[in-house]
Formats: C-alpha cells, sequence, structure tokens
C-alpha cells in the first residue's frame, strides 16, 4: 500500500510543478479576476470621451426632435445641431471630427426617422441608443397626435402582472428556482471542464509512461490497479488544489467588485443563499463524474503507444461529455421530462443529469442515491476491466491503436489452462 | 533456493513464444540467455517478473512464486529502455527506488555512489532527454540496481554502448555478482556470456536449444577447433576422416576435429611436410556450438 501513496504523491508534486499547470492556473485567475471586474473594465475604457454625434434635423421644428433625443441620451452621447450638407458632414466623420452623423427626417406616415452613419456599423452601442430614443420619441408623437395623456401612455405600456406558484409540496418556488438554475449552471459547466481537462490529463499521463517505455518497470514493482487508482487520486487531489485556488481567487475577486453591483448576476447565480444539501450533491456528483471518466481515461490512455494518439482514442470519451452537457442544457429549461429523467440514469450522464434534477426539483432521496448506487457499480466494473486491459495494454506496442487492441489486452493477460 | 522455471509454456493465440522451457538457475551466479531476436527471452523474463501469465508451467524463486511482495528484491533492466523524458536523474531514480521499498534517503546515498562509479555524478540534476542514449542506458541501468536486488533481471544490459562503457558495465555486473546478487541476463552477443557466466540457456524459437554449466556444455560438445599456420599446402587435410568442418585461411587451416585425440594425428601427418608454425588446440565457441545445435547461425 505504500508504493499507492508514493505513486499518488508523485503523479501530485510532478503535476502541480509542471510549467503548463502553472500557466493554465495563473491564466485562468486573471481571466477570473478579469470577468468579476467586467462592468469596471469597460467604465474604465469607455469613459474616455462622450463621443460627439452630429445631427442634420429635417423634421418640422415644433417637434424638437433634438431636445426630445437629449432627453433620453444625454449621458452617453452629446448631440450637436449642425446646418451643413450632408456630404460636408460625411467628410467630418471620416476626418474623426464627429463619432457619426445623424440624418433626422419626417414624412407622411413616419413621423420621425432617422438614418446613422458612422465610419464603421460594428459598434451598434450608439446607434441603438439612438434608434431606441428615436422608438420613444416616436411613440410619444404618435400619443401625442391621437391626444392621449402621459398617464394614459404609461397605463397602456405597464407590464402585466403576472406570478406561477408551485403546488407539489416541497416544490421550488420562481426565486428558488431561478437561483438552483444559476448553481446548476455553474457546476454543470465545472464537472463539464473538469472532465475534459483532468481525464485527458490522466490519460496523457498514462500514454507518456507507456510510450517511454518506463510503464514495464513500474508495473513489475506495484499492481497495476494501485497504479491506476493511484494515478486518478493524485490528478483528483490536483483538480481540488487548483479548483481551490481558482475558487478562492474567483470569490475574493468577486466580493470585491461585488460592492459595485450591488446584487446584480451574482445573486441572480443563487449564490447568495446557497443552500448546504445542493452543494452536498453538487460535491458528490462533481466527484463521483471526476472518478467515472477518470477511469475510462486511464483504461483508454494505456491502449494508446505514442502520445499523438490519445486525443483520437479518448474522442469517444469526449463526446460523452459534450453529449451529456449539452442534455444538461436542454434539461435545464424541462427538468422534469422522462427523456431526461431515464438519462439521468444512464451512467456516463448522470452527474450531470442527476444533479441537475437534484437542484431544480424536488426528488425523493432515492433518485439521487441510486443515481449515486449507479455511478459507483458503473466505475467498479470499469476499473476491473479496465485493469485488466491496462495491465495488458501496458505491455502492447503496436503501430495501431484501435478498441480491437482491447481484446488483445485482455488476451495477453489471460492465462489459457 | 534458486530461480526455477518449470515446463513453461507461453503461447499468444496460435503463436507459441516459449515452448516448455525448464532450467534452475543458481543463486548468487550470472546465468545467461542466448538468442536471437524473437527467441523468447523477453517473453521469458516477462513472465519471471509475473508481468504476463505463463501459460503452463511454474515459476518460483527460493521456493515460492514471484509476486508483488518480493518485488524490492528484484530489479529489472527491461530491453525496451524507457525514463520519464521530462524528470530530473535524481527525481525519477529515487522515486523507482522507493517504489521498491527503499526509502528516500539511502536511495540518495546510493545514487550519488553510482553516479560517481559510472563517472556521470554532474547528471543528477538533468532532466533525462538532455542525455545521450548511452547515458541514459547507464540512468537506465542504475534504476535496476539502486535498491540492492537479490534477483536482477537484465534483458540486453549491453546493447547500444560503447566498449568503454560496456567495460564499466560489465565491472559493475560482476561486482554485484561478487556481493551475492543473483543475475539473469540475456544477450545475443555469445562473447559476452562466455566471459560472464556460469551457467547459460541458448533458445530458438521458444525453445531451450543447449542449457547447462559453460565449461560443461563445452567439454561435452567434445569438438574442438585446430589452428595450423604452416608454409605448405594443407588441402590435403580436408579428406582426413577426422576433420569435421575445413576452411582455408590465409596462414594456414582451422579445422573442427571430433575430439583432442584427433589433433594427435593430424600432427603426425603434417610432420616433414613443411615448416609448422604454429598449431594450437582451442575449445569450441558458443557460437560453434550455437551454430551446430541451432543448425543455423544468428549474427
Amino acid at each position: 500500500m505504500s508504493n499507492f501513496w508514493t505513486i499518488l504523491w508523485h503523479t501530485y508534486w510532478t503535476k502541480i510543478k509542471t510549467k503548463s499547470f502553472l500557466i493554465t492556473t495563473i491564466i485562468t485567475a486573471l481571466l477570473f479576476v478579469l470577468l468579476a471586474n467586467i462592468t469596471t473594465i469597460i467604465d474604465t475604457f469607455s469613459n474616455e470621451e462622450t463621443p460627439k454625434v452630429a445631427v442634420i434635423d429635417e423634421t418640422n421644428s415644433s417637434i424638437q426632435a433634438i431636445e426630445r433625443i437629449e432627453a433620453y441620451t444625454s449621458e452617453e452621447v452629446i448631440l450637436e445641431s449642425v446646418q451643413q450638407s450632408e456630404a460636408e458632414v460625411d467628410e467630418k466623420v471620416i476626418s474623426g471630427e464627429f463619432t457619426g452623423a445623424l440624418y433626422l427626417t419626417s414624412n407622411g406616415e413616419d413621423l420621425i426617422s432617422g438614418e446613422y452613419k458612422s465610419l464603421s456599423i460594428a459598434d451598434t452601442t450608439i446607434s441603438s441608443l439612438l434608434q431606441t430614443a428615436l422608438q420613444q420619441i416616436k411613440t410619444e408623437l404618435t400619443a401625442e397626435s391621437i391626444n392621449l395623456s402621459p398617464e394614459q401612455l404609461q397605463t397602456l405600456y405597464a407590464p402585466v402582472s403576472f406570478e406561477t406558484t408551485a403546488l407539489e409540496e416541497n416544490a421550488k418556488s420562481q426565486e428558488e428556482l431561478s437561483q438552483a438554475r444559476g448553481l446548476v449552471y455553474v457546476v454543470l459547466f465545472l464537472i463539464y471542464f473538469a472532465v475534459i481537462m483532468y481525464a485527458s490529463m490522466i490519460a496523457n499521463e498514462v500514454a507518456t509512461e507507456k510510450s517511454s517505455r518506463i510503464m514495464e518497470i513500474l508495473i513489475s514493482s506495484t499492481p497495476p490497479v494501485q497504479q491506476m487508482f493511484a494515478k486518478i487520486l493524485g490528478i483528483a487531489l490536483l483538480s481540488v488544489t487548483q479548483m481551490l485556488i481558482l475558487g478562492s481567487i474567483g470569490f475574493f475577486a468577486l466580493r470585491e467588485s461585488m460592492s459595485k453591483l450591488e446584487g446584480g448576476w451574482f445573486e441572480a447565480f443563487g449564490f447568495s443563499n446557497l443552500s448546504l444539501g445542493i452543494l452536498v450533491y453538487a460535491a458528490i456528483f462533481f466527484l463521483l463524474g471526476y472518478f467515472l471518466y477518470a477511469t475510462l481515461a486511464a483504461f483508454l490512455g494505456s491502449l494508446v503507444s505514442r502520445i499523438e494518439d490519445v486525443q483520437q482514442m479518448i474522442m469517444p470519451m469526449t463526446m460523452l461529455v459534450v453529449v451529456g452537457f449539452l442534455l444538461s442544457m436542454y434539461g435545464l429549461s424541462n427538468p422534469d421530462t422522462t427523456f431526461i429523467t431515464i438519462a439521468s440514469y444512464i451512467p456516463f450522464f448522470t452527474p450531470m443529469l442527476m444533479f441537475l434534477r437534484v437542484g431544480m426539483l424536488s426528488l425523493p432521496v432515492w433518485e439521487p442515491i441510486l443515481g449515486m448506487a449507479v455511478l459507483i457499480v458503473t466505475t467498479i466494473i470499469l476499473a476491473i476491466f479496465g485493469a485488466r486491459v491496462y495491465r495488458g495494454g501496458v505491455l502492447m506496442y503496436g503501430r495501431s491503436s484501435s478498441y480491437k487492441d482491447i481484446k488483445k489486452a485482455i488476451q495477453l493477460t489471460k492465462k489459457e489452462k | 533456493m534458486s530461480l526455477k522455471l518449470e515446463n513453461v509454456t507461453k503461447k499468444f493465440g496460435q503463436f507459441t513464444a516459449v515452448d516448455d522451457i525448464s532450467i534452475e538457475i543458481p543463486e548468487k551466479e550470472m546465468f545467461g540467455f542466448l538468442g536471437a531476436n524473437g527467441a523468447g527471452k523477453t517473453t521469458t523474463f516477462r513472465m519471471i517478473l509475473g508481468l504476463i501469465d505463463a501459460t503452463k508451467g511454474n515459476i518460483s524463486w527460493q521456493g515460492k512464486p514471484i509476486n508483488y511482495s518480493v518485488s524490492g528484491q528484484i530489479g529489472y533492466l527491461p530491453e525496451e529502455r524507457g525514463l520519464y523524458p521530462k524528470l530530473q536523474v535524481k527525481e525519477q531514480l529515487v522515486y523507482l527506488a522507493r517504489l521498491r521499498g527503499m526509502d528516500k534517503q539511502s536511495a540518495l546515498k546510493e545514487l550519488d555512489n553510482w553516479l560517481d562509479r559510472f563517472k556521470v555524478p554532474d547528471y543528477k540534476t538533468k532532466k533525462v532527454e538532455e542525455l545521450s542514449k548511452g547515458n541514459q542506458q547507464k540512468i537506465q541501468f542504475i534504476s535496476s540496481i539502486l535498491h540492492k536486488p537479490k534477483l536482477l533481471i537484465l534483458d540486453e544490459p549491453f546493447s547500444g554502448l560503447d566498449p568503454v562503457n560496456v567495460e564499466l558495465l560489465k565491472d559493475a555486473v560482476v561486482d554485484l555478482k561478487n556481493s551475492g546478487t543473483s543475475i539473469v541476463f540475456s544477450s545475443h552477443r555469445m562473447e559476452h556470456v562466455e566471459e560472464l557466466c556460469e551457467h547459460l540457456c541458448i533458445m530458438q524459437k521458444g525453445r531451450p536449444v543447449v542449457h547447462g554449466e559453460l565449461k560443461e556444455i563445452k567439454r561435452s560438445y567434445g569438438k574442438k577447433t585446430l589452428i595450423i599456420h604452416g608454409d605448405f599446402s594443407m588441402a590435403f587435410l580436408q579428406d582426413h576422416p577426422a576433420v569435421k568442418k575445413f576452411k582455408m585461411t590465409t596462414e594456414g587451416v582451422h579445422l573442427q576435429i571430433e575430439n583432442e585425440l584427433a589433433a594427435d594425428d593430424i600432427l603426425k601427418d603434417i610432420v616433414g611436410k613443411g615448416f609448422i608454425r604454429k598449431f594450437m588446440l582451442e575449445e569450441p565457441s558458443l557460437n560453434d556450438i550455437f551454430i551446430e545445435k541451432a543448425g543455423a547461425s544468428y549474427e
């Protein structure tokens, strides 16, 4: 058993010391900080200068179009009324004197219509702002022309009051549900990335040992099953380390910007009042899902002889994760369809879908427990089967690496009596 | 108390890699496995190590089957060399030694000794991928003996090394033997086995064609090589009844003769024919024996 720990720590330390691990962690951490402060950053860059827009107003002067637009946009855009010809104004936009030019006209049915010209129309910040303003003005003008009072107008546009209530006992309220959705969403992403990242790390690790031919020495000193699980746990520890680092950086970065955001999306994602139960489920399904895919990855990794073939070999596994993820994205808005219920018992989808259902619905306890059991049993079966293939696979150095090799690998370890 | 293989057979599907091999390898000695590529040497070693199971037969070391409980007593240098390319020499040797049950401190101490002995102490903190192939092989060799195994299995230990390093490694192997390590090694270089081993086994197509003590094998083979150099034509010796094989050289002839006594007859026949510069009776080489027994040369 001491070999188990030796391999576990060896895997952990050598991986944690690699440049790639350090760089990935730092980059992701930076990304987190960046995302947490994205609004501040955007503000810093865009606050440099308020864009100036030239306006050629050909509408009836009684409308006072410019004043009305300014009432909506005064903070973001400076409007400047100009009396020059279109061509001259265009010239000024091109030379950079104005960010853009707005031509206002009115004819017939259209009480007011506009055309916005700027160097590029890729940035829609100003144009959509102006469009919205014009839309409002048009509504106002129309209301005025049919003699609606501002109060009447307000009533016309007031949103309808509409609430949903679930009658089932323990059913989640609308508010709870949207919070749960946020958390489930985040955890699903975590599972998805962790499985893709760390599982392929394991497959690579195994393939590296195999292609560097060190496997023969390792396997003559330590049973393959022990090796396989020591490696899986070592990488699991690594993933926990990385997630703790990233998690705490993300948490502090968010808390910093929280004071500025005051609620906002942070609360909408359901972080402000997390229920402990769902966090426990998240952790359990995350770990079980990781072990399932990690075992599969180790077993697939032992079949290839060259590192170049790893990606190709674990492709089907990656597809499974992607399908699981897509299903859960669908399930996020339809958690109680039969389809999702059935899929949540298919082992490779269970970590995501069962967690989704636990988070979004009020399931009887046996359902998630059955899901866990399915996961554990599948992992054990995969481990037993995988260990045999692993043992034979690591001694095979064929040029091809296909699934036919599984049979060959098992034959290698079989005793013919 | 030794390494014992009893009727060991390994089949891969229809193909028989090792066919009914029964040998006993004495303790604290050096045992040589000879054979061409594909003769079944590596498969035999893998079965001894328990990497693959024998289809039939029994393998035991000191009366017990070899499994992971004794892996600390066994050292293995695989034919397919392999180390972690990205790891430092120190890191991986200590890691591998620890997997064989050695503690870190003594592993480090042993490591320094061996690196000094192989005149490469400055490789300690180098990555393996930075080393030349020959030097990687030295490191690999150290990895197989660092934990002071009682049974050392070396699969082609000298292949790919320059003569200086071959000597260095040979000395190390002999020292290990003298300090009580049982060593099994394979080679397709006859002279290495001839030089180092008391016992040997020549394998061909999975079968042991010659097996036993080196001296005994040579003695029981009987035939000797006779070298005659002289200033006269010796072509007539080709028809001599005692001559089994006849080969003309620039200075005379190389003969293979039935036994020692035949040399006397031949001497009588050539006396008086001319000046004899050299008349020498030699032990047969392993190569001769192999060619005779296996019916083919493989070099």
